[in-house]
């Protein structure tokens, strides 16, 4: 089915929808709350929360405004902020480890986790630090454009066109 | 407009990361619609994003499948029931509270009111008090200018002996001359009947020639029986007699109660 027909469905509560855009994107939006809280329990605990609430929402949502995938990336990173900046999240001490995105997958190679088939890798291949840098705030931190030039010090052009190279060295390292 | 340019601008990048401005997004969508290449691009796009956010995924577990997603659904909508309970057990507390608060302002109020009525009671007592004690003030005061009165220098008494209709009435008159004035003390007259009254006559002897002075005037509630009298007769004598409510214009002799004659 095509991915417009499921999300309109899913507007309309139809919860077989729901289920094939769960199980579509839910490991993504896992792992971006999990880029984030950095603790598999606490990212695993969040992310159903995430969808309860956007089924809850569905109808919500509206095309015009983006992808579905960035809709439900934007509840994931606000629900995931928040545990972040929660008390209890600031108590517990599990989340001393990595700061990027790039430190999970590191650490999954390190232990050798059973991984996509995708090739951690491969996907990873010549991308500078820079290029996580801004993917880290874009993508997975929700930072705007131009909040993103001031953490990096860049100026607010450079934001768009450095992240453009970025994904395109991804997409470059995916279809190898 | 420049499509290729338009892509290689970077904006569909972010279009996919959310950061655009509302405006931008309605921009983005309407070319995607109208350009398939737009479109192909962002899906490319988001596809990357996908892989990345893919591979950052923790482990899942197999209980936090799409059943836990039905189950939460499920429990979330029970749950209204219960936290419906809960508003109820908080809005019956919140009635108790109520009603404890009413009875106690009630209970406040009354014994408010019982406090307020015992200061009305002692207040009128209080006024009560000080009548009596306003009343003896006044009735000593009284009294003593009695006393002065019949003390006075200027003062002739003339004692008025019981007559043949009341052998045993008796009464005084002290009078002062100079003040044209007659107290008369009636202390030894019996109560006057209903309808009666006592008259004080002044006489003259030679003829006999009596002149009213006045009636006794509420003899009975009158509490020393000394009453006061305008006398600016030149009288030998005083006599008292009993007549009808209102008084006479010449005296009853068949009722002459008592007399005197002013000792020169």
């Amino acid at each position: 089915m095509e991915l417009e027909v499921l999300v309109e469905n899913f507007r309309n509560k139809d919860s077989n929808a729901f289920e094939k855009l769960y199980e579509m994107y839910s490991d993504n939006i896992c792992g971006v709350i999990n880029s984030i809280v950095k603790n598999s329990d606490i990212a695993q605990e969040i992310c159903q929360d995430v969808f309860v609430k956007a089924w809850k929402n569905s109808e919500s949502y509206n095309a015009s405004k983006g992808r579905f995938f960035t809709w439900m990336l934007n509840i994931a990173r606000n629900a995931a902020i928040d545990e972040v900046r929660s008390k209890s999240h600031k108590n517990s001490k599990q989340n001393l480890s990595s700061d990027f995105f790039v430190n999970i997958l590191e650490d999954k190679n390190d232990l050798n986790n059973q991984v996509d088939t995708i090739g951690i890798k491969n996907l990873l291949t010549n991308l500078k630090d820079k290029c996580v840098q801004i993917i880290q705030l874009l993508y997975f931190q929700g930072y705007t454009q131009k909040e993103a030039a001031e953490e990096l010090s860049i100026p607010v052009g450079t934001v768009k066109t450095r992240n453009r190279s970025c994904i395109s060295q991804i997409r470059g390292n995916l279809s190898v | 407009m420049d499509i290729e340019k338009y892509i290689t601008s970077g904006i569909l990048e972010l279009y996919v990361a959310g950061t655009l401005s509302e405006q931008e997004n309605l921009e983005v969508v309407a070319l995607a619609a109208e350009h398939p290449e737009i479109k192909k691009e962002i899906e490319s796009i988001e596809a990357s994003i996908l892989a990345l956010s893919k591979a950052t995924s923790p482990k899942r577990s197999a209980n936090k499948g799409f059943n836990d997603i039905q189950n939460r659904i499920q429990n979330a909508t029970k749950v209204i029931p219960i936290t419906k309970k809960d508003t109820n057990w908080s809005s019956y507390l919140g009635w108790a509270a109520a009603i404890i608060l009413a009875v106690g302002f009630d209970y406040m109020y009354k014994q408010n009111n019982a406090l307020k009525s015992e200061i009305n009671i002692a207040s009128q007592n209080n006024e009560l008090l000080e009548q009596q004690i306003e009343d003896a003030n006044s009735s000593l005061e009284k009294s003593q200018e009695l006393l002065t009165t019949i003390r006075d220098k200027d003062i002739q008494v003339v004692a008025l002996g019981g007559q043949a209709v009341s052998p045993t009435s008796y009464a005084k008159a002290y009078w002062n001359k100079r003040e044209q004035k007659v107290f008369i003390d009636a202390q030894g007259l019996p109560e006057p009947p209903d309808g009666m009254v006592y008259q004080v006559w002044s006489l003259k002897l030679d003829p006999l020639t009596p002149t009213s002075m006045g009636l006794l005037e509420g003899f009975i509630t009158d509490e020393n029986k000394v009453f006061a009298l305008a006398n600016p007769n030149a009288s030998e004598a005083f006599g008292i007699t009993l007549e009808p409510a209102g008084g006479s214009k010449s005296p009853n002799l068949e009722q002459l109660y008592t007399l005197g004659a002013v000792s020169s």
